[in-house]
């Protein structure tokens, strides 16, 4: 056999049995080091944003006036969600306009949290609306009106999308 | 297609990663805010999912009684899943942490396995095999069926990775018909034999996976794998008809397509079947030039020539390939400049890259991005990937502490509007508050005696009590006339004495005969007070919860703000200087790859100069020789 093919076996052993080989300079060692300290890093962040989100929740959200509004897809549904537009007492206070990747966390069970904001305590009127598209292809566009109690502690609000209708949920 | 390559050369590390988010939503989701951190990480945003996650947890912990949280009946599965999104998010030390609690906690069985389970593969995904060796000897009783396999897998990949194939080919061998793992298991089956020592069965499982049925891309890509393996093998055993043979069966269009047709053709040509080598070689030089096999079909094809004796056509083709290996070479040095100056991690940051899935191709054609084909092989591997992910999310960390700290700044002028707001206005709302604080407790008291009297009444009735302010005006007046008629020294009239005796008897008489009704009307009254009471307490609870708020809204933030302002600093500091590091890292092994294959072209272009020096010198021989013939 000669050194070509040598060489071209010696490039397919490299291929079928090993990943890229790269220089000295970079051991094992400091890639995990480096790694370690990545996740230290990580770590960090998560405890800031932790305190950050009891911050904002406490200053932006004080539970006598928070109110959550969460988004799910009925079980099963399969149209496709091009938007959501939520309006409360008259004030359009959410729109989103949905990914694939939004669409399919939705489908597979995922709960958006649309809107969180701050109500008076007593009686409000909110309405839901979404637009999209059947499996068939027909254009899919819906809206209903519910009432919301808000209490002295946090209002937690769960609209549930179906092609049949908008279902209302408060917690 | 590079993504298959990708995920093709790392099969050992199969079930790593794609296994982390192996979440499902149960039936019935009762917790919102546990259903908000599936949305995230059903999107793959794991730093959002985590922190969602982590605060839910937190507040479920930190209750009285957690048995009436909404979280309750899922915290098995949300401690798991905190974990999992930890694994994707490649913070094993964190994940690791949480499942060993998991593990050390009072729980079923099955859930204790589950646990171990996640824990070796943590273990393996980490370069631990033995620690996950030690994880998995710890299940024992009742697994989950959902991880069955996946648990028989990681045990066979644990037993290669630690030397023990025979255990591993057993296993691997019951998982061969499992259609999750098809192809997979097969081919790690053939591996495992092969490092047994049982070459021959080995490669049979080899040849067998190299036929499987299917037409998904995976196992098309797999596919070839195993026919490259196997025929790498023959070549190398120098029985050229069979690796041909296998070789051919590899697709044209496949990751591996352009070593087949190198290794095939060189099939041909130790059988001296040289013009047949040309059919691949002459495929191959069609391709993208910056692949090795096809850098090296540009030496193969005029060496096959110059067997065939066409020396001047082999001449011309090493001419073809010097230039080519020389433009490459230049492309290589540029590429290697560009990344010392910083284009090529600036390239990887970029958001247009990230919405595209076959992104590592795209992003040579970026201006003055290096030449990444030349990279594929390395981004294919682990460790690169890794690296690479690690300074992505640092990248994404940094956004996201940048944002934040600009949040503080928003939240600090909030909160001084607020106090602008409502500072002024609080000492006069709170005096007149203290006011009508006072005027309140003082009604209380009354209503609280006339309760306590009228209580008592129920049992020692009292019919004084209930007399009118007309009666008791009455009563006063007739005790003062009697007083008056004593204090005169002259005897009094009989008819005056008998008419206050009257006076006193007609309202006593009233007094008492009504008694039982004024007593029900008194209990009446209460009622209706107490309904009035009722709602002043709301009206009051309601202006101290307001007032509260009103303080509440600019006070004690200033120490919480400082604070998180130093944490943000230090981590942004952290951060550049390891995001720096990793960013080098990258950049030395980006250049070390390119180094390397510059290197090999600088030896292709040497073995060039002198074959087509070689071939000329032929050619020319060739040609005087025919016409000294002539």
């Amino acid at each position: 056999m000669n050194k070509f093919l040598k060489a071209v076996l010696s490039g397919i052993l490299i291929l079928v049995w090993s990943g890229a080989v790269y220089g000295q300079e970079v051991t094992r060692e400091q890639i995990k080091g480096l790694d370690e300290q990545v996740q230290e890093i990580k770590s960090d962040v998560l405890s800031i944003a932790a305190e950050l989100n009891q911050l904002e929740e406490k200053l932006l959200y004080p539970s006598n006036t928070q109110i959550s509004i969460f988004m799910a897809l009925a079980e099963g549904e399969q149209f496709r969600l091009d938007s959501v537009e939520i309006l409360l007492d008259g004030q359009v206070v959410a729109q989103h306009l949905y990914t694939f990747k939004e669409l399919e966390a939705l489908q597979m069970g995922g709960v958006q949290r649309i809107y969180t904001g701050n109500i008076k305590i007593g009686g409000h009127d909110l309405q839901a609306s979404f637009m999209g598209k059947s499996s068939g292809g027909n254009d899919l566009e819906r809206s209903q009106s519910f009432k919301v109690q808000k209490d002295v502690g946090p209002s937690i609000v769960e609209i549930t999308l179906a092609r049949q209708g908008i279902t209302f949920n408060d917690r | 297609m590079y993504q298959l390559v990708i995920f093709l050369t790392s099969l050992w590390l199969l079930g790593s990663s794609a296994l982390a988010a192996s979440t499902t939503v149960p039936e019935e989701l009762g917790d919102l805010y546990f259903g908000e951190a599936l949305y995230y990480a059903f999107q793959e945003e794991w730093f959002d999912a985590i922190a969602c996650l982590d605060t839910e947890l937190a507040q479920h912990h930190g209750l009285d009684q957690p048995e009436l949280d909404s979280l309750f009946q899922y915290i098995d599965q949300a401690e798991f899943d905190v974990g999992d999104f930890e694994l994707a998010y490649r913070m094993h030390q964190r994940a690791g942490r949480a499942i060993t609690a998991v593990i050390n906690g009072n729980v079923a069985e099955e859930v204790r396995n589950e646990a171990i389970y996640r824990l070796a593969r943590i273990y393996f995904q980490k370069n631990q095999p033995i620690n996950a060796q030690h994880a998995l000897d710890r299940i024992s009783g009742v697994v989950p069926q959902e991880i069955h396999d996946d648990l028989m897998f990681l045990r066979a990949q644990v037993d290669m990775a630690t030397g023990r194939f025979t255990e591993a080919v057993t296993l691997l061998q019951d998982l061969e018909k499992i259609k999750g793992l098809k192809g997979f298991s097969g081919y790690n089956l053939g591996i495992a034999l092969l490092l047994e020592g049982q070459e021959q069965e080995g490669f049979r499982q080899l040849e067998i996976n190299g036929q499987i049925s299917g037409d998904s891309s995976v196992t098309l890509a797999i596919k070839d794998k195993s026919n490259l393996v196997v025929g790498d093998k023959l070549l190398g055993e120098k029985k050229f008809i069979a690796a041909k043979e296998v070789l051919d069966r590899v697709r044209l269009e496949g990751p591996f397509s352009n070593w087949a047709l190198l290794g095939s053709g060189w099939a041909d040509v130790s059988q001296e079947r040289f013009e047949q080598a040309l059919v691949p070689w002459s495929l191959l030089l069609e391709r993208e030039v910056t692949d090795p096999a096809v850098q090296e079909a540009l030496l193969a094809v005029p060496y096959a020539y110059g067997k065939l004796g066409v020396y001047s056509r082999a001449a011309l083709l090493y001419g073809s390939a010097l230039k080519a290996f020389g433009g490459e070479i230049d492309k290589l040095g540029a590429s290697i400049k560009s990344i010392w100056e910083g284009k090529f991690l600036r390239a990887l940051l970029r958001e247009e890259l990230k919405q595209d899935a076959n992104w590592v191709v795209k992003l040579r054609t970026l201006p003055e991005a290096p030449e990444t084909y030349y990279l594929l092989e390395l981004l294919a591997s682990h460790d690169f990937q890794e690296s690479l992910k690690n300074y992505l999310d640092l990248e994404q960390l940094r956004r996201k502490l940048e944002t934040w700290s600009g949040d503080l700044d928003s939240y600090m002028e909030i909160i001084e509007k607020r106090r602008a707001y409502y500072q002024p206005l609080l000492p006069e709302i709170d005096t007149r508050f203290r006011l009508l604080d006072s005027q309140m407790r003082l009604r209380l008291e009354q209503r609280n005696r006339i309760e306590k009297r009228l209580q008592a009444m129920l049992i020692a009735p009292r019919p004084d009590y209930l007399a009118t302010a007309e009666e008791r005006i009455i009563g006063e007046r007739i005790i003062q006339l009697e007083q008056t008629l004593s204090s005169k020294s002259a005897a009094i009239p009989k008819d005056i004495t008998s008419r206050i005796r009257r006076l006193r008897g007609v309202l006593d008489w009233n007094i008492y005969t009504d008694y039982d009704q004024r007593l029900t009307d008194a209990h009446k009254n209460l009622h209706d007070l107490n309904q009035v009471v009722e709602q002043l307490q709301q009206q009051y609870d309601s202006f101290v919860r307001i007032r509260q708020a009103a303080t509440q809204s600019y006070q004690g933030y200033d120490k919480s703000i400082r604070r998180q302002r130093i944490r943000i600093t230090a981590a942004i500091t952290q951060l550049t200087t390891v995001m720096a590091r990793q960013g080098h890292m990258l950049e030395t092994m980006a250049v070390n790859e390119l180094t390397q294959r510059r290197q090999r072209l600088e030896e292709f272009q040497i073995k060039a100069r002198f074959a087509m020096a070689d071939s000329f010198d032929r050619a020319t021989r060739s040609q005087d020789q025919k016409r000294t013939e002539q």
